[in-house]
């Protein structure tokens, strides 16, 4: 299994290290193995893990990873895992740049885990919680049975991206429901006070109390109501409201754990891979690389670069951003002078010599994530040299097209796809809908319908876990609809929103 | 080495062929597989094997690319990745994952869903191929075999020995004896050798309705024959008033017009099996496709005198597989049937139409022969 790196191998390491010290890179003791093709796939397929619960679908992607080897499609270089210390991999039959360039790279993605905040309150023993999980899972497949097992994780899986990305970074109050509740309970229908009994039937009349009664008594109803506001985090409330058996809970609360240690990942990609490229370019152009290396580093960073039209390569579009912030940092264009000037040739040779980029490209790496990257720093001019553009689907000509090239309409596209990690936000809105113990969902329609087959599919594993009727709403062709599923037969109907 | 994963991975593939064998029954009767038919391998779609999620539908979504084009500019195929990106070889807009399964594994998914029996070989181990295995290393041996690392290996051994080495300045020269040579053995590989001869009208009353079911149907019996037998040949003959063989593109695409002597295929048959399959060595199939239409009752009687005399003796079974047609009177299965139907070595189907393609194959292949 992996091994240590050579001799050799370790000594570029400890030059790469030095070399990312000294740029002012800062992040966890990095760990390198060794490890053969067939090995990366295999840890590739497990997310980087070398341990996970048994499941097929880490066999499904082993097998389109070595397929993709085999054919020379494509490779694996590089692998790190958000951890302390770090984990990463470095491919044996590696030519030495590459293995360099791998090196520069995994220092760049260490440094981002560190000081992000998005990762702030992942797990940085990851690797042994992860293991822990395969024994957890392994234990139940053994008491259980594997048919069993496999099935729940397949169902639960498919809820994964139902999971509150923003969480753990919000601190409730504890329980505000009880502590209203045990308000509501002290609370007596009395009316006011009356100071001469005579009075009481005018000052109480009995129409008036018994309002005041149905007034508390719904009170009290709505409070029954759970939960009390929307939940994003729908797994966390199957695990505190499904009826399910220890085994299964213990599964659910495995998998919503591991969701949410991947979550910040997916909330960070441009930036992290445009980070780590950042530096194995920076590191490599300027410290490591020897000339006789120059052209198969080109090659490879090149490749790594590559973009094609329908897609966004995260790669490139991080890189660039990066790049284009330092610059404008150096040459002072931000603030309001500079958003005030439209001239054109006053713009294009603006330098006022800050000299404050790397500074800034320090503290942006902290501080924000893919959206507020995009945001904040992506600019018309940046959109234009990187042509950018929107493309869609035409069905008269079946086929993908470009559909514009205007700044605003390419920056919330852009930051469309990147909301919720690109999927659509789900609520729990009601637990106990129509009183019958039925679950309703509310989709947040933002202009895109669901994918009909896969959203049946899903509520019908969704039931599975509630066990009653679940229903959901959302949109399609603009019009309120709501699907459902009661165990047996799918339904829809039109509801007014 | 065994990794953790191949339990995840015999899993997953075995889940595979579960989803293959239970929507066997529509793979048979589309002729779609055939189109995606690599060497040895095929590409399945399989339903819902990824996990369904609340999502976007991906045409809706469009994205952000980037890259030079106009406004209106078509992007290339291929140039958007349908579903979630990172799995890939989804269908576009479709929930399918292509799988890829090798044919041998498709047959035998086949020979358990339909209970084919295994086929009872006539001639078994006849013939034999040889095979060169590298088996070891020899001091001598040709040039164009040396083993340079074993040669190598050996020299440094010698001059370590000898005490010539030097770390300093690692030079190792082999010398004559140092040589090392790949060194292999002729192993006798028996093989069981088997023909398929097909045979179709092409006349003008099979349409392309028609031809498309033989197509399809050809396809199945070749899987699963080749399954069975290694070193398949395949013959392919067409006929309406003459026959002529012909290879298989040609055989699947022609249409002729004009008159049906079903008997000139037979004799060609008769003819190629005479020449180039001797009965002692060869498991011989021949498969007949016709709509059942025939020119005159004397040529379907010399027909049946020509199997009985010449076909049926020499070969494991004779096939006739009839096909519906708007124009065909469908007689000929009926004379076959009255004529030869009680012999064992003769399989008759009647194919209404694609739906039958499945209980058809059974015809032909239950009988185990």
């Amino acid at each position: 299994m992996p091994k240590s790196l050579t001799p050799r191998l370790a000594a570029l390491r400890d030059e790469i290290h030095g070399y990312a010290k000294e740029f002012g890179l800062d992040f966890f003791d990095t760990v390198f193995e060794m490890v053969s093709y067939d090995e990366m796939n295999m840890v590739a397929a497990y997310g980087g893990f070398p341990t996970r619960y048994p499941h097929w679908r880490w066999g499904m992607e082993y097998e389109q990873l070595a397929k993709g080897y085999e054919y020379g499609l494509s490779k694996i270089y590089e692998l790190v895992i958000n951890n302390d210390p770090c984990y990463a991999y470095l491919m044996e039959s590696n030519p030495e740049v590459d293995q360099k360039l791998v090196m520069a790279h995994v220092y760049g993605h260490c440094d981002f885990f560190k000081n992000n905040f998005s990762f702030r309150h992942t797990n940085r023993r990851m690797i042994d919680e992860m293991a822990n999980h395969a024994t957890r899972v392994r234990r139940w497949v053994d008491k259980i049975g594997v048919e069993k097992v496999e099935d729940f994780i397949d169902r639960t899986l498919s809820l994964e991206n139902l999971i509150d990305q923003h969480s753990p970074h919000i601190r409730r109050n504890p329980d505000p429901r009880r502590a209203e509740d045990e308000l509501k309970a002290n609370e007596r229908v009395e009316g006011f006070k009356v100071g001469r009994e005579y009075m009481r039937g005018y000052i109480n009349p009995s129409e008036f109390l018994d309002s005041q009664r149905k007034k508390v008594e719904e009170e009290k109803q709505r409070a029954k109501k759970f939960p009390e506001r929307p939940q994003r985090d729908v797994l966390l409330f199957l695990l505190e409201e499904a009826p399910l058996e220890p085994w299964e809970s213990d599964i659910l609360a495995i998998l919503r754990e591991e969701a949410h240690y991947f979550a910040p990942q997916g909330q960070t990609k441009i930036m992290n891979e445009g980070w780590a490229s950042y530096w194995h370019s920076t590191i490599m152009t300027r410290r490591a690389l020897r000339d006789d290396e120059i052209i198969d580093y080109a090659d490879h960073h090149s490749g790594t670069m590559g973009t094609r039209p329908g897609a966004i390569n995260p790669y490139k579009l991080g890189i660039e951003l990066w790049r284009d912030i330092e610059e404008r940092w150096n040459k002072g264009r931000f603030g309001k002078e500079w958003d005030e000037c439209d001239d054109l040739r006053a713009r294009r040779s603006w330098d006022k010599k800050l000299g404050a980029g790397r500074e800034k490209i320090f503290e942006v790496r902290k501080h924000y994530n893919d959206i507020t990257f995009i945001d904040t720093f992506l600019t018309p001019e940046f959109a234009m040299e990187q042509k950018l553009f929107v493309y869609g689907f035409n069905d008269k000509r079946n086929s993908w097209e470009i559909l514009d090239r205007e700044f605003r309409k390419v920056k919330s596209k852009l930051l469309q796809g990147l909301t919720n990690f690109g999927q659509p936000i789900i609520e729990v809105v009601d637990g106990n809908h129509e009183n019958r113990g039925e679950l309703l969902l509310a989709h947040k329609h933002d202009g895109q319908d669901l994918k009909g087959d896969y959203a049946r599919e899903t509520l019908r594993n969704l039931q599975s876990l509630w066990r009653r009727p679940v229903n959901i709403i959302t949109r399609y062709d603009n019009k309120g609809m709501m699907l459902r599923f009661d165990g047996a037969t799918h339904t829809e109907k039109k509801v007014e929103l | 080495m065994t990794l953790k994963i191949h339990q995840d991975h015999s899993r997953f593939k075995q889940i595979v062929r579960g989803k293959i064998k239970a929507n066997l029954r529509k793979y048979v009767q589309k002729g779609e597989m055939i189109g995606k038919k690599g060497k040895d391998a095929i590409s399945i779609p399989i339903p819902f094997i990824d996990i369904p999620r609340f999502k976007y539908g991906h045409k809706e979504q469009g994205g952000v690319g980037q890259g030079d084009g106009e406004v209106g500019q078509q992007l290339g195929p291929g140039a958007v990745e349908p579903g979630d990106g990172h799995q890939a070889g989804q269908g576009e807009g479709d929930h399918a994952l292509e799988v890829d399964v090798t044919l041998e594994e498709l047959a035998q998914i086949l020979g358990e869903e339909l209970q084919l029996p295994h086929i009872e070989r006539r001639h078994n181990e006849k013939i034999v191929t040889q095979k060169i295995r590298y088996t070891g290393i020899n001091t001598t041996g040709p040039e164009s075999l040396r083993h340079f690392k074993r040669t190598f290996k050996q020299a440094l051994r010698r001059q370590i020995a000898a005490g010539t080495y030097d770390p300093a300045r690692p030079v190792i020269i082999p010398t004559r004896e140092d040589r090392r040579y790949r060194s292999y053995k002729l192993q006798d590989l028996p093989e069981t050798n088997a023909v398929i001869i097909y045979m179709m009208d092409v006349s003008g009353s099979m349409g392309d309705e028609q031809k498309e079911i033989v197509r399809i149907e050809s396809f199945w019996l070749d899987t699963w024959l080749r399954h069975q037998y290694k070193g398949l040949e395949a013959r392919y003959i067409i006929h309406d008033a003459v026959a002529r063989e012909v290879d298989r593109d040609t055989f699947f695409h022609t249409r002729e017009s004009g008159g049906t002597m079903i008997s000139s295929a037979y004799k060609l048959c008769r003819d190629i099996i005479q020449a180039d399959y001797p009965k002692s060595a060869w498991n011989i199939y021949p498969f007949h496709f016709s709509d059942g239409d025939n020119w005159s009752a004397d040529d379907t009687r010399q027909c049946i005198e020509m199997l009985r005399n010449d076909v049926l003796p020499n070969v494991n079974q004779f096939a006739y597989g009839q096909v519906e047609s708007p124009y065909g009177s469908g007689q000929f299965i009926k004379d076959l049937r009255e004529a030869v139907g009680d012999t064992p070595n003769v399989a008759l189907s009647e194919i209404a139409d694609k739906d039958a393609i499945y209980a058809s194959i059974k015809d032909f292949l239950g009988k185990g022969r």
